[in-house]
């Protein structure tokens, strides 16, 4: 007999027991988690774009740790204060750095970062372009000789022996 | 005692790839056809003794021998035996051994099916991969020997991830795997064809084959990697522009640019150089994933345990294959020889804009992952460069991709005109127009970005029925390269309306629920009745009960687990997913709330079309599939020529 | 032809960047703040009978703030070697108990008013500081985080060097070692004493 394992058992069926007559005597309709859906809807825009910085790679949104639990909470704050979006990200940046942000800020430190891919295309648009010319002119070269062109070259195959 | 055979048979496979690496190509050098002829009996003895090697780490897995350092890190006697089998490449030893046993495996293949191959070209491509596999198989022995034992062995071992523990990890890294070692093989070929001088149309026919297979491996393992995170890590995300995502989902891009370039090297010989270098390309951006996951310089939630160690190493070895390579590139390539006729608008030049706005969107999402490293390593700070940004530059530059799937199948081969064109593609525009302005004024939520992403979806796939009827009508015997591509092509469109889909009209609810409570989402309700306390082999779970309820009538019962492993601390969420055609339904219990009656903290999600995120890229592989399985790539050399 | 060297150069910048990449640690962030004045507070300090204390207090001296707490084992590390500054140096070290009282500590079921916290984190550190040593001129006690967060604070321990006008003039993440006391503390004090 597997004692450990039936106390188990009954601990377990002891329990939803209990949660079965709590569940009779009051079934509603779920709360939110959060207690004011506006400022959470906000919360969960700004945080998406912000960085745990106790994790590995995870956005504040997301992350279950402790000093993420914090940050959402201090953000929750700047949100009641009303603050802008811009605000709470400087905010944040202030004490944590650029590190902080999920989309880097615009400005020369990651203009490569931003415009570089688009950059990138226009070469490979105006590249695209040259290389097409450049087939259409080889092929110009490789044209049939047109009925003047070729009694031209017998006239000179038939008169001179030159190579 | 086994143990050491396996270490010594893993020695003995190091020697028999340098002599794989040096003999054949030298032979091509020298003229020498009976070193040439060595290609294949070495690679076949490599492989023989990775296999041995491999085997005997997982019979140390399956056995328990805690005296293998690796095995005692990474399993336990509690653990199941299919994640025992998996645990061999759940960690980074045993997983550059999978990838050594790949690539080795890839080889043989090569070897056996290359009949119609000549034997100077056979030797070469052999003996790249003799390079490639040599340099792996030493980074092994030197920095990471699966088979350093542990004295005194340990009475048990660490466990393997809790995360890992689940048939994801059983099937996910070995296609990941079989993809960047894949392209391998096209990588061989343009370099054999770089050696030898002749980059004509040939080597194009030849890893044409190769390429597909090796992408159709690629894109199952990248959307099993997917689906794993959606239903493992417990908040409905599958993509997270991760680094380690990013580094899989690099090759793949170059991969699917080059099936498209080898097409005009292979019909038309052009774009020789072209597909020379996106080949060298493909299977460096394998290299450089590998490094970027092992070597520590980036952060992700994926990455292996890094040593710096280990990263100089790799990134020795990566310099010197690809650096060598693009040397080699830069010296014979400009020596091909320029395609035929090719017109400004025509499927070549379309076929060739897929290429450059392919390699521009691998260009920026190159650019984002080590971005953060540029700006360290220039001491300008630290910045992090997570999806916002990947979203807005990535989405812009894949649209116009996918656009052309439509006229670049429609155009024809080197000249094509405008005016045909759009009269050709005229019901695939209107079908478009016309579903966008719907899903914009008739669909509750419709956003623009939803409307343009049915749109473009509804173009590909009226443009590709309706090129399949037109073909219909026309004689002669449709190619299976034919059904594969527009399969491929349908796929691709399944997952554009999935990923659309469920962003523009995914819901989420992050509720407190105690026993009774219930949810309402759309017509379903969930309703919690109770959470319980279950025990598992190696872990302990907190296991909710939810009634889930469809237009008041019973759909189904969920169970939502918090699990607590005894290995380590980490709580992990099990979802409960109701998964089905056109929506899911994802359940997921989070922590106990305090307060006067016992409440959970719980999220659920309602998904529509996520699926077709899985589906989309099962149509995609199917499409490649049919595209190999054309009768032309098995005829002899003979029987192509006439 | 010099375009067919392109790939090849693009690539060997990327292999430049990767290699000095390896040098880095990416987990490392600098903080902001050096060059920046320190976040005023006033918190609850160890000694009841004392009013609240802040960086305000400590204007005219260098001085050094130590982020720890009882449960950062990391700490423990760090301790006896601040324990050995004290006594030497004329640097007073300010401890910024952080988050003491954690979630697990409360039972569930019930919530610990802010009176109670604090007492609790009061009896907890007096009980460490006594049996580890205690190298701190006056330890406060930061029990929700907010000044912390007001700090950067992301990992325990963490040490800032203030200077006499309040500037914060360095931080640290992560343990401090006796050579970074000598390479970099010793040589910055002595130099913000001189001015």
């Amino acid at each position: 007999m597997n004692f450990p394992g039936i106390k188990r058992l009954m601990q377990g069926g002891f329990f939803m027991l209990a949660a079965a007559a709590v569940a009779t005597a009051q079934s509603k309709e779920a709360e939110p988690s959060a207690k004011e859906p506006l400022i959470e809807q906000r919360l969960i825009h700004i945080s998406e774009e912000l960085r745990c910085l106790v994790c590995q790679n995870e956005s504040l949104a997301s992350s279950r740790a402790e000093l993420a639990n914090d940050l959402r909470e201090e953000v929750r704050l700047l949100i009641r204060q009303d603050k802008s979006d811009d605000a709470i990200k400087a905010y944040l940046v202030e004490r944590y750095g650029d590190f902080v942000l999920y989309r880097p800020e615009v400005k020369p430190l990651t203009w490569l970062l931003w415009f570089g891919p688009f950059a990138l295309l226009l070469c490979g648009v105006v590249g695209m372009a040259l290389y097409v010319r450049q087939r259409q002119a080889v092929q110009k070269l490789a044209q049939p000789l047109s009925e003047k062109e070729r009694d031209q070259v017998r006239a000179l195959l038939k008169n001179g022996e030159s190579p | 005692m086994i143990v050491e055979i396996g270490h010594f048979a893993l020695i003995l496979a190091t020697c028999v790839a340098l002599l794989q690496a040096v003999l054949p190509l030298a032979g091509t050098m020298l003229d020498r056809p009976r070193w040439q002829a060595l290609a294949k009996p070495t690679a076949l003895l490599q492989f023989a003794l990775i296999v041995l090697a491999y085997a005997v780490l997982t019979h140390g897995a399956v056995t328990d021998d805690f005296s293998i350092k690796y095995i005692a890190g990474h399993s336990n006697s509690l653990l199941p035996l299919p994640f025992k089998v998996a645990a061999v490449w759940g960690g980074h030893e045993g997983s550059l051994l999978l990838w050594v046993l790949m690539l080795s495996g890839w080889t043989v293949a090569v070897a056996l099916f290359s009949k119609t191959l000549p034997l100077a070209m056979v030797a070469r491509v052999i003996g790249v991969l003799g390079w490639v596999s040599a340099g792996f198989l030493t980074f092994t022995l030197i920095t990471s020997s699966p088979f350093e034992r542990l004295i005194p062995a340990p009475a048990d071992g660490r466990d393997l991830n809790p995360l890992l523990q689940d048939p994801g990890l059983i099937i996910h890294p070995p296609m990941l795997y079989m993809g960047y070692v894949g392209f391998s093989v096209a990588f061989a070929f343009a370099i054999a064809a770089l050696l030898s001088g002749r980059m004509d149309a040939a080597w194009a026919r030849w890893s044409r084959p190769w390429t597909i297979v090796a992408w159709m491996f690629m894109t199952t393992g990248i959307a099993l990697g997917s689906w794993w995170a959606y239903y493992e890590l417990g908040w409905g995300g599958w993509w997270f522009w991760d680094p380690v995502e990013n580094a899989s989902l690099l090759p793949w891009l170059f991969g699917t640019a080059l099936i498209h370039a080898l097409m005009v090297t292979d019909k038309r010989g052009g774009f020789k150089a072209w597909s020379i270098l996106l080949a060298i390309g493909a299977f460096s951006l394998s290299l450089l994933g590998t490094f970027l996951v092992r070597s520590g310089v980036l952060t992700s939630v994926h990455s292996f345990a890094s040593d710096p160690k280990r990263g100089v190493f790799i990134l020795i070895f990566l310099a010197l294959v690809v650096g060598i390579s693009l040397t080699l590139f830069a010296w014979r390539a400009p020596k091909a020889t320029l395609g035929g006729k090719m017109g400004l608008v025509s499927r070549e030049s379309m076929l060739l804009a897929n290429s450059v706005l392919l390699v521009v969107a691998t260009a920026a999402v190159l650019l984002g992952t080590v971005y953060p490293l540029i700006v360290d390593a220039l001491n300008l700070g630290k910045l992090s460069v997570g999806a916002p940004y990947f979203n807005a530059v990535f989405v812009p530059l894949m649209v116009p991709v996918v656009f052309l799937m439509v006229p670049g199948g429609v155009a024809h081969w080197r000249e094509a005109r405008w005016a045909e064109l759009a009269h050709a593609m005229r019901w695939p525009a209107l079908a478009a127009v016309l579903v966008g302005l719907g899903v914009l004024f008739f669909s509750g939520r419709g956003t623009w970005l939803t409307a343009m992403g049915m749109a473009l979806a509804t173009w590909v796939v009226a443009g590709l029925l309706h090129q399949i009827v037109m073909r219909m009508q026309k004689p002669g015997r449709i190619a299976p390269s034919f059904w594969g591509m527009h399969l491929a092509h349908l796929g691709i469109a399944v997952v554009v309306v999935g990923i659309t889909l469920v962003k523009g009209y995914e819901v989420e609810r992050d509720v407190r629920m105690g026993v009774g409570d219930t949810v309402q989402i759309e017509n379903y309700s969930f309703e919690l009745m109770g959470v319980s306390e279950v025990n598992g082999p190696n872990y302990k779970a907190l296991r909710g009960e939810v009634l889930v309820n469809k237009d008041e009538k019973l759909l189904e019962v969920l169970y939502p687990e918090k699990r607590r492993y005894f290995s380590s601390n980490m709580p992990m969420t099990e979802a409960a997913i109701d998964s089905g055609f056109f929506r899911d339904l994802y359940v997921s219990l989070g922590e106990p709330i305090e307060g006067e009656r016992p409440q959970w903290s719980v999220r659920v999600y309602y998904k529509p079309f996520v699926s077709w995120l899985w589906y989309g890229s099962i149509l995609m592989v199917l499409g490649g599939l049919l595209a190999v399985s054309d009768r032309r790539y098995r005829k002899s050399p003979a029987a192509l020529a006439a | 032809m010099k375009k067919f060297l392109i790939p090849l150069g693009l690539f060997l910048v990327l292999v430049g960047f990767l290699a000095v990449g390896l040098t880095r640690n990416p987990q490392e962030i600098p903080s902001p703040l050096v060059g920046k004045p320190a976040p005023a507070f006033a918190l609850a300090t160890l000694d009841r009978s004392a009013p609240p204390f802040g960086p305000q207090d400590m204007r005219g001296q260098v001085w050094m703030l130590n982020v720890w707490a009882t449960w950062c084992v990391a700490c423990r590390e760090e301790h006896p070697l601040l324990v050995a500054f004290s006594k030497v140096n004329q640097l007073p070290i300010v401890g910024l108990s952080y988050k003491e009282i954690q979630s697990q500590d409360m039972p569930s079921g019930s919530k610990l008013s802010p009176e109670d916290k604090l007492q609790r984190a009061r009896e907890r550190s007096a009980q460490w500081l006594q049996r580890y040593g205690n190298p701190y001129a006056a330890t406060v006690f930061d029990l929700d985080g907010r000044v912390g967060i007001d700090y950067g604070v992301y990992g325990v321990p963490e040490t800032y060097v203030i200077d006499q006008k309040g500037v914060i003039r360095y931080k640290r993440v992560g343990v401090i070692t006796q050579e970074l006391l000598d390479a970099q503390i010793l040589p910055l004090v002595k130099k913000l004493n001189a001015l």
